[in-house]
C-alpha cells in the first residue's frame, strides 16, 4: 500500500495535522508563532547536519530546534533585548548559516525548494514511521502536560499558586514544538509549518466556544488540508507545503462566516 | 496557637525585592485551618505581594515560607485572560483540578452565578467574573484560601452576601484563610487575626487590638479606628449611646 509515493504522502500528512491540531491551539494561544517560525528557520541547519553527518534528518532537526529553543531562553535571562528581536536574531542567523553551509558542502546537491516548501516526492516509509511513532509520542506528552499547561495559558499567576508547575509544563511544550517541526519539515517545509500549526487552529478560534471544541475542530481543519491540498499538488503539479497551506487558508476563510452570524444573532 | 499540625503556611521574616526596592519585608505570619488572617494597609503597602509570596508564586525571596498544604484556592486581585483562549465558565470551573458536575454546580450556587454555566467566561461583567474566580476557588474544597480583595466590582448586597459565604466556608471546610480587604466592617466581625501592612508589619493581633494601636491609627486616621471599636461598642450595650461612634 505504502508503495505508492502519494499514499505515503497522504498518511503522512494526516499524521502531521493530528499533531500540529493541538500544538497549534497552543501556539494561538501563547502566541507564540515567531517562536514557531524561528524553530522552523533553525531547521535548515539540522537538515544540513542530518547530511553531512548521515543522521536522520527528523531527529537530527530536532535536535538543532532544541538547542535554538534552549538558546533562546538563555538569552532572554542575560541581555536586556526584546523577545521578537531575539526570535528575530536566531532566526535569521541560524537560516544563514545553514544556507552558508550549504554552498560548502558541493558534493551533496540540495533540493532547496524542497526544504523550503516541502515536497511530497521525498517521503520515504521511514519517514511515515518517524511521523506516527514521533505524532504518537507527542500527543502522550502534550496530554499529560495538558491541564498545567492550559491553566497557565489562561492565568500563570493562579497555575503557580494551586501547585500546577506552570514552567515545567512550559520547558516541556518547547520541546515538543521542536519535535513537531523535525517530524513536518519535510513534507511542509520549513517556511510553511507555522501556517500549519497556526491556520487550522485560527479557523477552530472562529467557530469554537471551548478549548477542548478549539483543539477538536483545529484536527479536523488540519486532516481536510492535507487531503486537499495534497490532492490539488497532484493534481495541478504544486509544491506540497503551499498547496496544504492554501488550503487551510480556504478553510479559514469560510470560518469567518460563522463568525459574521454569531455577531449578527448577538445584535 | 494550636498545636503545629494545625499550621497551613507560616512565613518566617519573609521579604521581596524586586529591582533593587523592598516590596515587602521582614514578615511573619501564620495560617492556620478554620481561621481567618486579614490583610489590610494602604494602597501599595506590599499586601498582594505578601499573599503571593504565602503561595509561592514569588521564588526569589528573603527569609523563608513554610508550606504545609497543596490544597489551595487563590482568588487573585487582578486577572488578566487572554481572550484568544475561548473559555466557558464551566471550563473555568475545571481549570487546575477536576471535580465533579455536582461539586460545580453546588459552588456556582452559592455565589448566585449558576446561570452562567455555560457563558463565555469574556462576556461577564466584572462582578459576575468575581463571583465565577471565588465559586472556582471553593469548588475544590481547598485547606487554604487566599482572597485578594475578593469582593471588588460586586454589588453592595452580594458583597455582604459574599463575605458571610467565606465566613461560612472557613466554619464548615474548616480551611485557613488568607484575607485582604478595604472592608473594615468585614474585618472587625469576620478575622481571627488582622496584620497591618505598610511595606513592613505595622501592628498586629486581633481585629480590636489593631485598632486601638496607634500605628494604625497613623496609618488609617482616626475614623478608621472608631469603625473599628463601633464593634466593640454594638456588643456593650452601656455604651451603645455614643452617637459619633456609631456613624460609620
Amino acid at each position: 500500500m505504502f508503495d505508492d509515493f502519494f499514499i505515503r504522502a497522504l498518511f503522512a500528512g494526516i499524521g502531521i495535522a493530528f499533531v500540529t491540531g493541538p500544538l497549534g491551539c497552543f501556539v494561538v494561544w501563547r502566541r507564540l508563532s515567531y517562536f514557531g517560525d524561528t524553530l522552523a528557520h533553525s531547521a535548515l541547519l539540522g537538515v544540513t547536519m542530518a547530511y553531512t553527518l548521515d543522521l536522520n534528518i527528523a531527529i537530527s532537526v530536532f535536535l538543532i530546534s532544541s538547542i535554538i529553543a534552549l538558546l533562546l531562553i538563555q538569552l532572554q535571562k542575560r541581555t536586556n533585548l526584546p523577545g521578537d528581536a531575539l526570535l528575530g536574531l536566531l532566526a535569521h542567523s541560524s537560516l544563514a548559516v545553514g544556507l552558508v553551509v550549504i554552498g560548502f558542502l558541493t558534493f551533496i546537491r540540495f533540493d532547496i525548494m524542497g526544504l523550503l516548501f516541502g515536497d511530497i516526492l521525498a517521503v520515504t516509509t521511514d519517514d511515515l514511521f518517524v511521523i506516527w511513532i514521533g505524532g504518537a509520542l507527542i500527543l502522550i506528552v502534550l496530554k499529560l502536560i495538558w491541564k498545567p499547561l492550559l491553566a497557565s495559558t489562561v492565568n500563570y499567576e493562579l497555575a503557580e499558586a494551586e501547585g500546577l508547575n506552570p514552567d515545567r509544563a512550559k520547558a516541556i511544550f518547547t520541546i515538543l514544538m521542536a519535535a513537531v517541526i523535525a517530524i513536518s519539515i519535510k513534507m511542509v517545509g520549513l517556511l510553511l509549518i507555522t501556517g500549519m500549526l497556526i491556520i487550522p487552529a485560527a479557523m477552530a478560534r472562529n467557530i469554537s466556544d471551548s478549548p477542548q471544541k478549539m483543539v477538536l475542530f483545529s484536527i479536523i481543519g488540519g486532516l481536510l488540508s492535507v487531503i486537499l491540498g495534497l490532492y490539488s499538488s497532484l493534481e495541478f503539479n504544486t509544491s506540497s507545503g503551499p498547496s496544504i497551506i492554501a488550503a487551510a487558508l480556504i478553510l479559514f476563510i469560510l470560518s469567518l462566516f460563522k463568525i459574521k452570524q454569531s455577531i449578527k444573532l448577538k445584535n | 496557637m494550636n498545636s503545629n499540625n494545625n499550621i497551613l503556611v507560616k512565613l518566617n521574616n519573609a521579604g521581596f525585592r524586586q529591582s533593587e526596592k523592598w516590596l515587602v519585608e521582614g514578615i511573619s505570619l501564620t495560617i492556620e485551618k478554620g481561621k481567618i488572617v486579614t490583610l489590610i494597609g494602604p494602597n501599595g503597602s506590599g499586601k498582594s505581594t505578601t499573599a503571593k509570596i504565602a503561595l509561592g508564586i514569588y521564588k526569589n525571596i528573603e527569609g523563608s515560607v513554610e508550606k504545609y498544604t497543596t490544597k489551595v484556592g487563590y482568588v487573585p486581585q487582578k486577572i488578566s485572560i487572554d481572550w484568544t483562549l475561548p473559555i466557558r465558565v464551566y471550563d473555568f470551573m475545571l481549570l487546575t483540578e477536576t471535580i465533579e458536575d455536582s461539586a460545580i454546580d453546588e459552588a456556582l450556587s452559592l455565589t448566585g452565578v449558576i446561570h452562567l454555566k455555560n457563558k463565555n467566561l469574556g462576556s461577564l461583567s466584572g462582578g459576575e467574573f468575581q463571583r465565577v474566580l471565588i465559586a472556582r476557588a471553593i469548588s475544590k474544597k481547598p485547606e487554604l484560601l487566599v482572597l485578594d480583595e475578593p469582593v471588588q466590582g460586586v454589588d453592595y448586597t452580594g458583597e455582604i452576601a459574599l463575605y458571610e459565604l467565606i465566613k461560612k466556608i472557613s466554619d464548615t471546610l474548616n480551611c485557613g484563610i488568607l484575607l485582604i480587604s478595604h472592608d473594615l466592617h468585614m474585618v472587625m466581625t469576620a478575622t481571627d487575626h488582622v496584620i497591618c501592612l505598610n511595606g513592613h508589619v505595622c501592628c498586629s493581633g486581633s481585629p480590636l487590638d489593631v485598632a486601638k494601636n496607634n500605628e494604625y491609627k497613623a496609618l488609617f486616621g482616626e475614623k478608621a479606628s472608631q469603625i473599628l471599636t463601633t464593634y466593640e461598642h454594638k456588643h456593650d450595650h452601656v455604651h451603645s449611646d455614643k452617637g459619633e461612634i456609631k456613624k460609620n
